[in-house]
């Protein structure tokens, strides 16, 4: 069975301080696998090889078998690669409705049409208000982004991954920084996420880890340290020792 | 053969000092405040009046304007800095070009209407007027002295920067402003303090500009153009990129007038295109403007 | 459920292009020179032309977020084309248009490729630099383009082949009034578009566009060379309507005053440039006839005090009077 996306000896320094460490593994069709480790250990690099934003020294990205190393990003996201951001990176001044139906659109292609009104691409702006109503933001569909509460905000960065119809759906602490009062919503739209989907999120709150991963990879000073199942992770001296206590990083 | 071509560069070197003290201010503050001050030339500008001011009006020597042109730049400057540039820190860059674009108009009408339109004169001291002939090169007294000039403000800003505590801030703050603030660094006193000695120097530079490249209005427009290219090639908050490109930028300019008079300004523009492309950061910028 | 509410989406965003009674009646307003004030029908062809570079200069900065220096470039490029065509011996009017915005257009797209790679101060001198450059190519090659005199012997036919070009200004006025509203109206599809959103998108996260599939460099691409050719439009007008071209066209002068004008009317707002331009050729008409040299001074204060106090132009000021309708 061929890995939904896989990663095979990635590298890439930034002068002498080397970020990612000789990175493999591989996330089979439909996982739920988390990604945790320490600040720095280089997990949100991980993902920025993954998705392009940033070019490996080494090695290759493979996305259902094909090699993606050399596509650029937006081209990842048409291939079914999607991701969302750590810290919200969102339109302000759009509403949500108008930001989902803009990503739809270019799914679509005719993120290009400068002719016809936005409106008059019916399926676009209904895909867009289903994918709103599924997560619970119809009713703020209209507001300025601006003016979302937090856990709101959250809930359209993942909107606008889920838009582009991935295939692999890759999550950067998509709880981070969202009261727990406000996690359900959160939490519900995750369970949610089709059985098809492959997903790979980075998580601190362990709780979440537990909740939703099936299988746990722990990296450290840019390297892959262990990977196992939740119950394993939680046993490992290596990845204790590692956050409760003496080892050193890197 | 060899004298025209050293005789250009001497020329070519001393307007490369003159616009690297004309702009090291700029540079120096839009890398640390971000903001996009287009009204820098108008501080030059003003530094070059007071001066012409002093020397025609109250007949005082040319050198002694010298310093209390780069103090009364200083000092108008950090009152314009606290008066209305604060305001517009967080602002957007649009914001930020419109607000001081108008500051130069104003500046220019203001200054036509006191002044009129016509070229200030200068009155050199004695030993800095003439030249001296080395080896058939014509090195004029004037250039000799700008060169030594700025070489000393250089000097004087590299061990500023590099060996004062106050140096210490300023670079704590151009590379990251909120650790610095997180350490305690009074940044908006390092600003108005940079602020302060960047526009100085350009008054300075202003002064300095009669005798090279005349003073009229239109000063704070057309140097405003030299020194952001200065600026952008060389890079935001760097002295020795500004040195360089300043230099670059004279003899170049120097060479071009020489050698190929009726290409004008096109070589500057397309090699400063060409640069930009190649780092939009400029030779030693950091990070995009 | 869902399904009446997704309708009622679509009708929300259907609303907001619709047309307002206060469009309806600028554009009424329009006409009104023709009763009004007859003898200034050649101020209102300019003030209409310029409403034209504005609206294209706006495409660029107030929806995709680029700050261009150099816009002048393509209206200079415009006018040249559209006065050397004429000069040539071919004064259609039309076609001549046609060809300004193209020859404008192509310079647009060609440059675009190296605009679009930069921002910020990279951006404003590169776009400046490249302005200063035609600048100085046109002053050079004097025997094309009249140099400091001018383009002579600009000679334009019968609009339509039916309406001479008078000394009133009854033609001038009528041509640009029409090309203004065409510029307008394709404006407007543009912005409601999924173009245009996207361009809005661009303008508030650039960084997230790729990740959401879509090319920044491609859209910005595109609405620079558009811009372009709109711009290209208006400096063509000017050249068939006032018969006459010069390097000025071209200056750092032209692409300054045009920001403050968006400035004035509010950017990102398409009818900002238009206001913007009304305000301030009427503005240097009056005042300069006070004070020719020193009415700089007053646009600059105005230019000052409309940064700090009104920071979004005139129709920003007015929309933030007006009740939001977000729900």
């Amino acid at each position: 069975m061929t890995a939904a996306l896989s990663a095979r000896g990635l590298h890439k320094r930034f002068g002498s301080l080397r970020v990612a460490q000789d990175i493999t593994f591989e996330l089979p069709p439909g996982a739920r696998h988390a990604l945790i480790g320490p600040n720095g250990a280089g997990k949100t690099t991980l993902i920025n090889l993954l998705t392009g934003t940033l070019r490996p020294d080494a090695g290759q990205v493979m996305l259902d078998g094909k090699v993606i190393t050399l596509l650029p990003p937006e081209q990842r996201v048409k291939q079914g690669l999607a991701r969302t951001f750590q810290i919200n990176a969102l339109f302000p001044a759009l509403d949500p409705l108008e930001a989902v139906t803009l990503v739809v659109c270019e799914r679509l292609g005719v993120a290009t049409n400068w002719w016809r009104p936005v409106p008059a691409f019916h399926a676009a702006v209904e895909e867009a208000h289903g994918i709103l109503a599924s997560l619970g933001l119809d009713a703020v569909c209209h507001r300025p982004t601006h003016l979302l509460a937090y856990g709101q905000q959250r809930l359209l960065e993942l909107a606008l991954a889920l838009a582009t119809r991935p295939r692999v759906l890759l999550l950067d602490e998509p709880a981070a920084g969202v009261p727990r009062s406000d996690a359900g919503a959160l939490f519900a739209a995750l369970e949610a996420l089709s059985a098809d989907l492959t997903v790979l999120f980075i998580e601190h709150d362990m709780d979440i880890v537990f909740r939703f991963a099936t299988r746990v990879i722990v990296m450290l000073g840019g390297r892959i340290l262990v990977a196992g199942s939740p119950a394993e992770i939680a046993v490992d001296t290596a990845v204790r020792e590692v956050y409760l206590g003496s080892r050193r990083h890197g | 053969m060899i004298a025209p071509a050293v005789g250009v560069i001497f020329d070519g070197l001393a307007y490369g000092m003159l616009l690297f003290l004309l702009a090291v201010g700029l540079s120096v503050t839009l890398g640390l405040m971000n903001f996009v001050n287009l009204a820098h030339g108008a501080f030059a500008m003003f530094g070059g009046y007071v001066a012409a001011t002093l020397m025609n009006t109250l007949g005082w020597p040319f050198l002694t304007t010298l310093p209390v042109a780069f103090l009364l730049t200083a000092v108008v400057s950090v009152a314009f800095e606290r008066a209305l540039y604060r305001r517009l820190y967080r602002a957007t860059e649009l914001d930020q070009v419109l607000l001081t674009i108008g500051l130069v108009f104003m500046s220019v009408a203001a200054t036509a209407y006191i002044y009129g339109t016509q070229q200030q004169p200068v009155r050199l001291p004695a030993f800095l007027r003439g030249y001296t002939a080395i080896d058939g090169v014509n090195l004029s007294h004037y250039r000799l002295f700008l060169i030594v000039v700025a070489l000393v403000v250089t000097l004087v800003l590299v061990v500023a920067l590099e060996r004062t505590r106050f140096g210490a801030q300023v670079r704590a703050s151009v590379d990251n402003q909120r650790m610095a603030r997180g350490l305690g660094i009074n940044v908006e006193l390092v600003f108005a303090a940079t602020f302060a000695l960047g526009s100085g120097l350009a008054g300075l530079g202003g002064a300095l500009s009669i005798e090279i490249i005349g003073l009229d209005p239109n000063f704070a427009f057309t140097y405003l153009i030299y020194v952001l290219i200065v600026v952008a090639v060389g890079g935001l908050g760097s002295i020795r990129g500004s040195l360089l490109a300043a230099v670059l930028l004279g003899v170049s300019d120097a060479a071009g007038k020489y050698y190929v008079p009726t290409l004008g300004s096109f070589l500057i523009y397309l090699v400063m295109i060409s640069l930009l492309l190649w780092r939009p950061a400029g030779l030693f910028g950091r990070r995009a403007a | 459920m869902s399904h009446t509410r997704a309708i009622d989406a679509l009708r929300h965003l259907a609303a907001r292009q619709r047309w307002r009674p206060v469009e309806v009646a600028f554009w009424v307003a329009t006409l009104l020179p023709f009763v009004l004030a007859p003898a200034y029908l050649t101020l209102a062809s300019q003030i209409a032309i310029t409403a034209i570079f504005a609206v294209s200069l706006d495409l660029i900065v107030g929806y995709a977020g680029l700050v261009s220096l150099g816009h002048a470039t393509f209206f200079g490029l415009g006018a040249y084309t559209a006065g050397l065509l004429a000069k040539a011996g071919w004064g259609e009017p039309l076609s001549g248009l046609l060809l300004a915005a193209s020859v404008a257009g192509c310079f647009g797209w060609l440059t675009g490729f190296i605009v679009v790679r930069v921002r910020h101060l990279a951006l404003i001198m590169i776009t400046l630099g490249i302005g200063l450059l035609l600048y100085e190519v046109a002053n050079r090659e004097s025997w094309l383009t009249g140099g400091n005199d001018g383009l002579q012997g600009v000679v334009i036919w019968k609009l339509l082949g039916r309406f001479d070009f008078d000394l009133y200004g009854t033609t001038a006025y009528t041509y640009a009034l029409a090309m203004l509203l065409l510029v307008v109206l394709m404006a407007r599809r543009l912005i409601h578009s999924p173009f245009g959103l996207s361009l809005r998108a661009i303008r508030e996260n650039e960084r997230r566009m790729s990740p959401i599939g879509i090319s920044s460099r491609a859209q910005l691409h595109r609405i620079y060379t558009i811009a372009a050719a709109i711009a290209g439009i208006a400096g063509g007008l000017l050249a068939q309507t006032t018969q006459f071209v010069d390097l000025s066209t071209l200056g750092f002068q032209r692409s300054a005053d045009l920001l403050v004008m968006l400035a004035l009317g509010g950017t990102g707002r398409l009818y900002g440039g238009v206001l913007g331009a009304i305000v301030f050729m009427i503005a240097r008409d009056r005042l300069a006839d006070v004070n020719p040299q020193y009415w700089y001074f007053w646009i600059g204060l105005l230019l000052v005090c409309v940064v700090l106090f009104v920071p979004n132009g005139i129709l920003g000021g007015l929309a933030r009077l007006k009740p939001r309708d977000t729900q």
